[in-house]
This record gives C-alpha cells, structure tokens and sequence, in this order.
C-alpha cells in the first residue's frame, strides 16, 4: 500500500480542488451540447463507481477485487423493481442501492477481518458467488439479463424517456456521490479513516475499533457502487451479468489506478479514459481489452501515481 | 489492603511455538507510580507489553485492571479503560500533519467518529488542546510538518504527546527516550515525571539514568521471568540482574 501513503493529500489548501470540482461539474454539464449524451451518463455512472471504490482503496487502504458485485447487484434489484413490481425510478434506485448497501454489509463482515491479499481474495471469492447466484436465478435473465426496463416518471412529474430528464438525473445522481464521498474523505470519520490507513495498530491503540470504522468505508464504498449501479440500468434500461462479472471488478480497478488511486478526481479522469477508449475503439472488438492491458502495463511502469496523480505532483498540490 | 494496585497479572505466559518468550510473570503496578521494566535485549518486556494491551493473547494467566479482568478484552477496549500502551518502533500517522496526529487522539475521546456527513472544521475546537500538547513536549514549532519528515527523537515525542492526549490513567511507554539526543532525553524524562504526577507510568528504558531517576519501582526480567524487583539501589545490586546484564553484554 505504500503507492498510497505517497499519494496522501496534505492537509490545507483546498481552494485548487474547488475549482477543480467547478471545472469538472461545468464539463459534464456543458458536454452533452458536443457529445452524445448517453456516452456522458455512462461515463457519470461509471466515474461514480470508481470514485466508490477509491473511497475504499485510496482512503482506507483496502483492495476490494469484488465491486462488481454492487455494481450488479444493485442493477438487478432496480431493473427488477421498476419492471416488474413498477416502482417508480427513484424508489427503484434506492430500492437497488439499498440492496447494495445490505450485500456490503454482509460480505464487509465476512471480509473485514482479513487484511492485504487476503481481503482482495474474499471479496473475489464473495463476487464469484453473488455472479453464479445470479447466473442461476431466473429473475435475472441468465445470459440476456432483464431488458426493457421502464425508465418511468421521476417523482411522477419528469418522463424519463427524454434524454435531457435522464441527463439531469444522472448528472445530479454522479455529482452528489461526488460530493457525499468528498464530504466523507473530509469528515471526522475521514480522519479516523486516514490515522487507520497511516497505522492501524496505533489507531488501535488509541482506542479505535478499526474494524468498524473500516466496515463503514465498506459499506459506503458499496452503497455509492449500488447507487452507480442501479442509475446505470435505468439509462440502458438493461441490467446484465457484464455488470457482475470479474472483469469489471478488474475495470473499476483500472480506471482508479489510470486516473489516480487516492486522489479526488483520479477515478472521474479514470472511467472517461476507459469508457472513451471502449466506445471508439469498438470497432476492434476483443482487441480492446489487449489495448486496455497494454496501457495499463505502461501506466504502472512509467507514471505509476496516474493521470491525476503525476499532474497533481507537476502542480505540487494535491487534485 | 494497604497498597492499591492498578494492574496485576497472574502467571502470565506466552510462547511463540514452543519457545517461552513470557514465562509465568506474576507483576503488581501501585497506583500513581512511575514502575519501570528493564531485562537485556530479547527479555520479553515489549511481549509483555502486546499481552497487557492485547496486541497479543497470551498462552496462560490472567490481567487484571483495577480490579477487574481484561485478559480477553479488545485492545481498542482496553485503551478505552485508560490503559494506553506507545510503541517501541515509533508509531506516528506518517502522512498527517503533527496536529493532526494529536487531533486524532484528542477526537477519540468525543465519541465514535462515525459521522462522515459532518465536515473536518468541526474538529477545529480540539486544535488549542493539540497545540498545549505540543508545546509540553517541545514541538509547537512542528504543527504543521508531515509527521514523516520529523527527525526521530521528535517523532518519539510526538508519540507521546498523542498518548498523553488521551489522558489515560496508565502509560505504557515502550523505551521513550530511544534514539533521542541528549537534550530530548532530558526533556522527556521531565515530561514523564510531570504527567506521572496524576497517573500509573510503566515504562520499558535501557537508558539506567532515566531509570534511576524516574522510577519508585523496578521490575527485572530476563528470558521472560522476573529475576529481581525493587528500587533502583536493591535492583542494581541484585547478582542475578549483573549476571543477567553481563551475560547479554559478552553474548
Ligand atoms: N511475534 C513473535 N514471534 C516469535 N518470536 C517472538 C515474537 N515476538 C517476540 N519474539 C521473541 O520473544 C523474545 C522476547 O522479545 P521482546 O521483543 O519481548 O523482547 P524485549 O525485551 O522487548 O527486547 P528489546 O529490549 O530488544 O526490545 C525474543 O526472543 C523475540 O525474538
Ligand atoms: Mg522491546
């Protein structure tokens, strides 16, 4: 974990992050005049995840190799909550988010205590069995997932089916996480987090029960992956195994490490960098998964703190 | 019962895979006195220390804390009893600010700090109380600095300063002077007899001057077991404890 302690923020002097918050609310909303708006909500959705993870990752030192699992889960309680119960799309996401949060709560009790490789490995292993749970049950649709599912009105009022309703909702959804989870990072509860990170047994010593300070970062980290998760099905009115898979355990990891573990905007830069090179370089088929490899193995090798991170050290302050 | 004992512990032992590193140490700590644990090298005091603190479960044998038994409590509990152990190895928060190190153990004391939706600024009350720890160990000028980049013996002090944050009842200093230069010495065994005014130290010192002239009582231990105790005069004295010393020496 010592990548992260050199990327720790230092503490004053914030007023750069401020604006760089401004510039980045202002780019998401501006960018749909320019670009196509469900790339950006998948990009929101997805920077929204990773953001979760390196809550965990970046500012309580665990690697989690199971995020997937949130992600998925949370899009197949909603889809199914909106499809066929007919929820509503805002009790439909927190109906799915809520779930999330329930299934990091169980698996953040299971895996807590373990720590390093060992956490990783459990919450693989935990993910692996919530993907063949829902690989196994009929509600999820195997291999086709739920489709169609209804986008709905937002409190009865806004169709959802308008592609600017369903922008603003995701748009407000991402910079609230955003901004939950920098609140979080800048709370008391942030500081307990950060002393455990820097030295557990001494947080420990001083009367901290790390484990569930360490618990909560869990289960806040997959509430706001569920939150991501379910927003994501609404946009694609599609839920599907993809989203529990691995390999998107392995993105979510990606995106953070590219972007910048433990910085603030890292996982936004992260998931665009991602999800831009995975819609234009479409065409190549399975060969982007290869290029994703590759730049990965050159990001680790040769600007190791990520986009962000080597940017912030340019600037000495921290993004 | 003329004399009131603060921590007891009965036969407590603890062995790594066979070998006895704690071996059956019946110890009594008085209240309000400075008690000091000295052995050679590999004698088991900071074991002893993981035991009283439950960084370790010891193999046998039983703790006691004001009467009460803590053999099984958490160590998170047992720092909330008042019983707050420093480390041998420095252990600061490397990459907060040396205010920030003290604010964390000065924010312990207001609770559970599970509230992530308030803001850090409410922290800010606790920062005069951070800054008089500070000054009492001789690092006003270094609230600031990353803690990382504070020379050794400063880090020490930083260490106990945070200790002392959370006004516990009892120390447990683990060598709090080691790697200072002369003057920090001199200014942490100054700083340990003036808190030790109002509490329980028991702390772990190669360096015999401090020794000497802090502690009321003496425990001697080597291979795990207690060989002599008393004050400093008896201690010294004691054929067991020169051999024991001399023995580590010529090893
Ligand atoms: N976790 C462990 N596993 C195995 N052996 C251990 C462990 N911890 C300590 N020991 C052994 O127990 C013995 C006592 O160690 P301890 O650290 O308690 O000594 P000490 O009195 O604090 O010595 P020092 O003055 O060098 O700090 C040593 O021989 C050490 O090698
Ligand atoms: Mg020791």
């Amino acid at each position: 974990m010592s990548a992260v302690h050199e990327l720790a923020p230092r503490a004053g002097g914030f007023a750069h992050q401020r604006i760089a918050a401004a510039v980045m609310i202002a780019f998401f909303a501006l960018a749909p005049l320019v670009a196509y708006p469900v790339f950006l909500m998948k990009v929101m959705c997805f920077a929204l995840f990773a953001c979760a993870f390196n809550l965990l990752i970046g500012y309580g030192g665990l690697l989690s190799f199971g995020h997937a699992m949130f992600l998925g889960t949370a899009g197949y309680a909603s889809a199914h909550a909106a499809k066929v119960w007919g929820f509503p799309p805002e009790f439909a996401i927190l109906f799915g988010t809520a779930c999330s949060a329930l299934l990091g709560l169980v698996t953040g009790l299971l895996a807590i205590r373990r720590q390093g490789i060992y956490f990783a490995m459990i919450t693989l292993a935990l993910a692996q069995m919530v993907y063949f749970f829902y690989l196994q049950a009929p509600f999820t649709g195997g291999e086709d997932g739920i489709q169609a599912v209804p986008r709905g009105k937002l409190f009865g009022l806004l169709d959802l089916d308008s592609v600017w309703a369903m922008y603003a909702l995701v748009f407000a959804v991402f910079v609230g996480g955003f901004l939950l989870i920098h609140r979080a990072v800048h709370s008391p509860f942030g500081q307990v987090l950060k002393a455990i990170r820097e030295n557990e047994a001494r947080a420990l010593s001083l009367g901290y029960d790390v484990n569930r300070y360490k618990l909560l970062a869990y289960v806040l980290s997959a509430t706001l992956a569920g939150l991501a998760g379910a927003t994501k099905v609404l946009v694609f009115e599609l839920a599907s195994l993809t989203d529990a898979h691995w390999t998107m355990s392995g993105e979510v990891v990606l995106m953070v490490l590219l972007g910048g573990l433990g910085t603030v905007f890292g996982p936004v830069v992260g998931a665009l960098i991602i999800i831009s090179m995975e819609n234009y370089l479409a065409q190549i088929g399975s060969w982007v998964t290869v290029v994703q490899g590759v730049i990965f193995v050159i990001c680790v090798l040769t600007f190791r703190r990520g986009v962000i991170g080597e940017l912030g050290r340019l600037i000495g302050k921290p993004l | 019962m003329a004399e009131d004992i603060i921590l007891e512990t009965r036969g407590l032992r603890k062995e790594f895979k066979g070998f006895v590193a704690v071996g059956d140490v019946s110890l009594k700590v008085r209240r309000g006195r400075i008690h000091a644990l000295i052995g050679p090298n590999g004698a088991g005091k900071t074991t002893c220390f993981n035991l009283l603190t439950h960084f370790l479960s010891p193999t046998r044998g039983q703790i006691f804390y004001n009467g009460r038994q803590i053999t099984g409590s958490s160590p998170a509990a047992i720092a909330r009893l008042g019983l707050v152990r420093s480390f041998q190895i420095s252990a600061v928060f490397p990459h907060l600010t040396v205010l920030e190190n003290v604010r964390i153990a000065l924010q312990r004391k207001r609770g559970r700090s599970f509230d992530f939706w308030r803001t850090d600024r409410s922290l800010r009350h606790l920062n005069s109380r951070a800054r008089e720890l500070l000054d009492a160990v001789g690092l006003s000028a270094f609230e600031e600095s990353i803690a990382v980049e504070l020379p050794y013996g400063r880090k020490r002090a930083l260490e106990i300063a945070t200790t002392l944050a959370l006004d516990p009842e009892m120390m447990l200093l683990d060598e709090p002077t080691a790697g200072m230069a002369h003057a920090d010495v001199e200014r942490i065994a100054a700083l340990i007899r003036r808190v030790a005014a109002n509490r329980t130290v028991l702390m772990v010192e190669h360096n015999l001057g401090v020794v000497e002239n802090l502690s009321d009582q003496i425990t001697v231990l080597s291979r795990g077991e207690i060989i002599a105790e008393g004050d400093y005069r008896s201690v010294s004295a004691h054929p067991e404890v020169i051999k024991a010393y001399l023995g580590s020496e010529h090893a």
